[in-house]
């Protein structure tokens, strides 16, 4: 049975699409909106759906030499074409140049009165003139609906209604027809019921005082689509969606290395540092030198001539440029050649899918080969553990996608780990644990690899020392007599090197060895 | 001068501009077209000017005036702008809408006078 029907399921044409041009969209709906084919896009007021019409409109017109026309109900070609010039499109240079064709369709049911007979071919007539004066191949009515405020008789209109969508498939437009959600319905009319190819959900939540935009395809007839709600953001380059996960894991990876910036942590990562397009985790307490390890990264990066992207949740560039010189990082240069880029922004300043949108931009724009995020744990101030997570999944599958190295800090309190680094420990292929412990009234910081995916690194926990030269390891002497004596029992659990020191059982001989070690 | 003022707006008023959209020969037109003339003749002899449109070949003027139904039955003046939409076939609506009820009680009183 299987082996009869196969070949006849691969005769049937794949349904063809048309890609809508917006970023993201054309991913989680496989290709675009179903060709020659009327998609609802419907959600509540400030939703984005005229944005969303608009956009499809623009690039096709732009990037796919698809003219299209704008029936508008609800805005006037003028008011549409200032609302939309924020996003860089020029309607009226589009219309001009036969691109785009604009029609405003006003609907005012108080000077009009009914008498007898009547259909909607007025409507018609203005719509086949506006696709034979461009050659449209994409339309998009904007609101349709508003039609039912202007005519009081629904039964001609729902006919007239069927007939239009008869007529835009008849002539092959690929539609996005817009619509006010309903009470429990996905359209206020029903218009979903006419249309049966593919619909659009948008939404627009506040949630801590922080909007985010949400789109799922409700529908899409005939093909596999993402059922997820996906984020989506509307900035002065129109809208992207962000896919919240990408389906498959199929990044390439690099054997190449990248050196970490202490030639001693290289050593302990088989004398080569991290792997290329891998994804580094640096967490540690507060002041134990996470940034730093992370500075030191980025001037290695930038000596080999690879540009690295820096985004600071805490430290002003000046400020940070500042305090990484006086121990012996030098941004200055490489700042003033391009191969470093630092941003910072609060954390709180935007939701989640913002500081994604933003990321994503930055990294588009300097194609950086590296970046580095300062710190993760931050954005929790400004959302919830859960959306911070998943955002930062999406980045690293994106910044794996492109063979990025990407370097995370994250703070922790002493001797524990966060609870989102726990949320993303699976996706981390090199983990730097930092931690410091007092011992006689004097801080001392002690590293450790935690992992380090597709390496033998080392399993030794050593003592870190800053110094205006720069970070050096050394034996963790100190780090293990302290231990020894106080038996810190997490401590035990992670570190492999005390469970040998205490079964040892004798500090003199560890102390030994780890210094002979250390010197190697 | 004050009567006289007044009658010259009053003559204005009487003047009407009408425009009939259609599409095509279509029964719906026709009857449009057919049930229009009868009611000018009745109620707006000599006063009307009337101006059909077939936007089957002239499309390009459907956004001037807005028209989305047809048949659509546009009175241009007097002011303010009116619109009729259907095959007119309900003379007593059409009459409201052109706001020709005044005249069409006139007319019924003058018709009991006699």
């Amino acid at each position: 049975m299987e082996q009869r029907n196969s070949p006849a399921h691969h005769n049937i044409p794949a349904l063809e699409k048309t890609p809508s041009g917006i970023i993201g969209l054309d991913q989680i709906s496989g290709g675009g909106l179903p060709r020659g084919r009327t998609t609802i896009v419907c959600g509540g007021p400030g939703c984005g759906k005229t944005m969303l019409g608009l956009e499809f409109l623009v690039r096709g017109a732009t990037e796919f030499n698809e003219p299209g026309v704008l029936i508008a109900f609800e805005e006037t070609p003028e008011e549409m074409a200032r609302n939309v010039a924020s996003l860089g499109f020029d309607l009226k240079d589009l219309a001009e140049r036969k691109k785009l064709y604009l029609d405003f369709v006003y609907v005012e049911p108080s000077e009009i009165q009914e008498t007898g007979e009547y259909d909607l071919e007025g409507l018609f007539i203005r719509l086949r003139h506006a696709v034979d004066s461009v050659g449209a191949k994409r339309v998009m009515l904007d609101t349709l609906e508003a039609l039912f405020s202007g005519f009081s008789n629904p039964g001609i209109l729902r006919a007239e209604i069927r007939r239009l969508f008869r007529w835009l498939k008849e002539k092959g437009l690929t539609t996005i027809v817009t619509a006010e959600k309903g009470e429990g319905t996905l359209t206020r009319h029903g218009l979903e019921e006419y249309v049966s190819d593919c619909v659009i959900l948008l939404d627009h939540r506040i949630t801590e005082q922080i909007s985010t935009r949400r789109m799922r395809i409700v529908k899409y007839r005939g093909t596999k689509h993402g059922a997820d709600e996906y984020p989506f953001l509307i900035d002065e380059n129109g809208m992207s969606v962000l896919p919240v996960t990408s389906i498959e894991l199929q990044h390439k990876v690099s054997n190449q290395r990248a050196p970490t910036g202490v030639p001693d942590l290289d050593a302990m990562l088989e004398r080569k540092g991290y792997f290329r397009g891998s994804s580094v985790l640096i967490s540690g307490a507060a002041g134990c030198g996470k940034t730093i390890l992370a500075a030191a990264f980025a001037e290695a990066a930038c000596k080999t001539g690879k540009r690295c992207l820096f985004i600071g949740f805490e430290e002003s560039t000046d400020q940070i440029t500042r305090n990484v010189k006086s121990v012996g990082v030098n941004f200055e240069p490489w700042i003033k050649k391009g191969l470093l880029v630092h941003r910072a922004w609060r954390p709180t300043q935007y939701g989640m899918e913002m500081h994604l949108l933003r990321i994503h931009k930055l990294i588009e724009r300097y194609q950086p080969s590296n970046v580095i995020i300062d710190p993760i744990t931050n954005l929790i101030t400004a959302s919830t553990e859960k959306d911070v997570h998943s955002m930062l999944m999406r980045l690293m599958d994106f910044l794996k996608e492109r063979g990025v190295t990407s370097v995370f800090t994250s703070l922790s309190n002493v001797g524990e780990i966060a609870e989102s680094e726990v949320g993303i420990s699976s996706l981390i292929d090199t983990w730097v644990l930092l931690r410091y412990t007092e011992i006689f009234g004097t801080r001392h910081r002690g590293l450790l690899v935690l992992k380090a995916r597709g390496m033998a690194h080392s399993p030794e926990l050593r003592e870190m020392v800053i110094t205006s030269q720069g970070i050096k390891l050394g034996p963790a002497d100190a780090l293990l007599a302290y231990r020894d004596r106080e038996r810190q029992p997490q401590l035990d659990d992670q570190a492999p090197v005390s469970q040998n020191v205490r079964s040892k059982g004798n500090r003199s001989t560890a102390a030994t060895r780890r210094s002979s070690r250390g010197a190697r | 001068m004050k009567k006289n003022s007044k009658e010259t707006a009053a003559s204005a008023d009487n003047h009407f501009q009408l425009r009939l959209y259609v599409a095509g020969q279509t029964p719906k037109s026709l009857a449009a077209l057919s049930n229009l003339k009868r009611i000018c003749a009745t109620h707006l002899d000599g006063r009307y000017r009337l101006e059909v449109i077939d936007l089957m070949k002239n499309p390009q003027l459907a956004q001037g005036d807005q028209i989305l139904a047809i048949p659509t039955l546009v009175r241009n003046l007097p002011k303010p702008i009116r619109k009729i939409i259907g095959d007119l076939s309900d003379t007593g609506r059409v009459l409201v809408g052109l706001d020709l009820r005044d005249l069409q009680v006139k007319s019924a009183n003058k018709n009991a006078g006699a």
